[in-house]
């Protein structure tokens, strides 16, 4: 039996490099409230980092698989989520045939900030940024890579040539990124009084993509651990039922 | 079969309601003898025989979930990955379901490949067996087949360009290649039309996959299963009744099959795929490195070896040929191996290569997964070159000159000590 869960481990293990080849420097890991078997988001980092997305980020970045009902989960009210999803505007048909615009409601998703493709590339100096809903998901190492990168600005080492408009990033894949540093200190008034420094607001909008990436991360974790214990128990039932029934023939 | 079952059928097959539908359709009886009390199976199968049921029980996994994802897809170009993220978000226990059948079929290959390693060092592809091991060849290439398939239905960047560079691979083959490649695409390239049929085939050939595993249990029982030993039950004492005996050795290692499994499910839903397959799918950006999922890595390997030509052979199509030739070379390994004695247990050299060869294996994967650049090139090609000498040089010649251990006389003797059969149950009482 050991030899072959060893031999399973090792069978596995080769899927790694695969995932992990990607280059560029090691990310630092972050220790994030979500990790591990019973990992939970921290309820006002999330909402902290949804402020931040929404004051920051969203002028430019959308979150096009989210909809303002899904914000019930970080802990807002229905009504804290009518009221955030008014203050959007949604084009819409009416009676004769002509657009116009209606208040967002809670079922939309949310705005995306530029009309198409080319026009968010024409405002961003031909760089397009992406939308932010999976992040966290297409990047060799989620959470801790978005972190890295919002706070991994600094000069570019010497001899190095920024092209027009990039700025340096020790993260970003070949270093030269077109998104200015987004965060500075101060920036956002967090409403609970926790002060908004580069790093926290960094922290606190990875976890809010983090979430926007994996809704269903706690509803996961909260039935992984007890289909675990669940087979636990069913293996070790079975295992006594195997040598029971097999006590005739050794 | 190989032994007429002494055991008597089980008492309920006597009520008279039962007996009325026997009559009629022997439902029951059948099952009873396929996997039931009177199928005889080898009394010394240990836990590496697991895994054909394991294998079994992935498949109706997938099936079972890829129903339900298909209630939800929409195999469009526009709309394939939104709604993978509506299954995901907005359907009830999607994530669930998409989550099952993205790691079940990890672990359907896990499970396959162990089964068939297995069948490898015990010689279970040896006469009478042949045909056995044949229809779970056509079951492997069935699986690769279906399983890129299914990596492409998200339509994310790697299943893009993954199905761009696969689909390819065909151009290289002389005369007919670029026909076959419009008509994998259905167009001039990987678009629309491709997603379609590929999704329409990925539906289908599970349900082929079905049938050839049922035709591989049929082959299966004819002459019943291999065993550690190797060698062919003498009599009714080497044997013992499939169940309950091994129904419940398999429903334990099952579970514990499935302990490794849910861990992945919900714990780490993504290590075994790629993070650039949540980027949807852009025909004019294309990934620093595209690589296919774990279990095609030793293939895609040797399939990027062959960078040289080799006489008029181009390279592409060398490579394709390396790939290919590494599946079909299967079918011709009952006659390769010249061996006589069918478990690596009695043959000490075999034992050596043998686990060189699964060790090869493992490393064409991790050179799979890294970039067709020195250092990996070279391992990719000495990995290569001993995958094929493995079948054409060496089992070959080991057979004649390997001195195998000598074989025990019965399955009985090793395992219950000799004389020791006072009171243990087989297949000659009830
Ligand atoms: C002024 C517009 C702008 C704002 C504001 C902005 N970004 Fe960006 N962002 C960009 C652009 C442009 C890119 C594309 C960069 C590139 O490809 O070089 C980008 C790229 C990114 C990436 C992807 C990097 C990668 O690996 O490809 C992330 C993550 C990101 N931004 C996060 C954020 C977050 C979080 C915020 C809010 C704190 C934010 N951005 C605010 C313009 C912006």
């Amino acid at each position: 039996m050991r030899r072959l869960a060893l031999a399973l481990a090792g069978l596995l293990s080769f899927a790694a490099p695969a995932l992990a080849a990607e280059g560029g420097p090691a990310l630092p890991a972050q220790s994030w409230s979500f990790n591990g078997f019973f990992g939970t988001y921290d309820r006002a980092a999330l909402q902290r980092g949804f402020q931040v997305y929404r004051e920051v980020c969203a002028s430019c970045h959308g979150l096009r698989h989210v909809a303002y009902r899904n914000l019930t989960a970080l802990g807002y009210s229905m009504d804290q989520v009518r009221a955030i999803a008014a203050t959007i505007e949604v084009p819409t048909l009416n009676d004769a045939g002509e657009t116009v615009n209606r208040p967002g409601l809670p079922a939309d998703r949310f705005r995306t900030p530029f009309a198409n493709p080319l026009a968010a590339r024409a405002a961003n100096n031909g760089a397009l940024p992406p939308d932010l809903s999976l992040m966290t998901k297409a990047r060799a190492g989620g959470a801790d890579y978005v972190y890295a990168l919002l706070t991994g600005y600094t000069n570019p080492p010497a001899g190095v040539q920024l092209m027009e408009g990039m700025n340096y990033n020790t993260y970003f894949p070949g270093h030269q990124i077109a998104m200015a540093p987004p965060l500075n200190a101060d920036q956002v008034q967090y409403g609970d009084g926790t002060r908004a420094t580069v790093q926290q607001m960094a922290r606190d909008v990875s976890t809010f993509l983090t979430w926007a990436a994996e809704p269903e991360l706690e509803a996961r974790h909260r039935m992984g651990v007890q289909v675990f214990l669940f087979l636990i128990l069913l293996t070790g039932v079975l295992y006594a039922v195997k040598r029971k029934v097999w006590a005739d023939q050794h | 079969m190989a032994h007429a079952p002494d055991i008597k059928p089980p008492a309920y097959l006597s009520k008279p309601a039962i007996r009325w539908i026997e009559h009629r359709l022997p439902l029951l009886s059948t099952v009873d003898q396929f996997v039931g009390t009177q199928y005889p199976a080898p009394r010394n199968l240990n836990y590496w025989w697991n895994f054909g049921s394991i294998a079994g029980f992935m498949l109706v996994v997938m099936i079972a979930t890829g129903v339900f994802l298909a209630m939800n897809y929409q195999p469009s170009t526009a709309e394939a990955f939104n709604s993978v993220e509506r299954i995901m978000r907005d359907v009830n226990y999607g994530w669930l379901i998409r989550y099952i059948h993205m790691n079940g079929a990890s672990m359907f290959f896990l499970a396959v490949y162990i089964h068939i390693f297995r069948g490898m060092y015990y010689g279970s592809y040896k006469a009478p067996r042949e045909i056995l091991w044949w229809l779970g060849i056509v079951i492997l290439i069935l699986m690769m087949a279906t399983a890129f398939m299914g990596y492409v239905l998200p339509w994310g960047q790697m299943s893009y360009w993954g199905a761009t560079v696969i689909t390819n691979l065909f151009s290289a083959i002389p005369l007919v290649g670029d026909s076959i490649v419009t008509l994998l695409w259905g167009g001039f390239s990987v678009d629309n039309p491709t997603l379609n049929r590929f999704y329409a085939l990925h539906f289908l050939l599970p349900f082929v996959i079905v049938a050839v595993v049922f035709l591989h249990i049929v082959a299966l029982h004819q002459h019943g299963s291999n065993n550690p030993l190797g060698i062919d039950a003498k009599g009714p004492q080497d044997k013992i009744p499939f169940h309950p005996y091994y129904t419940v050795k398999d429903l334990f290692g099952l579970a514990a099959f499935m302990l490794f499994y849910a861990y992945f499910i919900f714990f780490n839903p993504n290590i075994l795929g790629h993070p650039d397959n949540y980027i949807p799918a852009d025909p004019l950006v294309t990934p620093p490195h595209i690589v296919p999922e774990w279990y095609f890595l030793p293939f895609y390997a040797m399939l990027r070896a062959i960078t040289f030509d080799i006489l008029f052979i181009e390279a592409k199509l060398g490579g394709v040929i390396a790939m290919f030739g590494s599946l079909l070379i299967l079918f011709a390994l009952p006659w390769l191996d010249t061996s006589r004695v069918r478990s690596g247990k009695f043959r000490p050299r075999f034992k050596i290569f043998f686990w060189i060869f699964v060790a090869d294996c493992i490393m064409l994967g991790w050179v799979g997964a890294n970039p067709p650049e020195p250092p990996y090139t070279v391992y990719g090609l000495l990995g290569t070159a001993y995958y094929f000498a493995y079948f054409l040089v060496i089992l070959p010649l080991l057979g004649w000159f390997e001195r195998p251990k000598a074989l025990p006389k019965s399955i009985a003797e090793p395992v219950l000590g000799g004389g020791a059969l006072a009171g243990a149950k087989t297949m000659e009482k009830a």
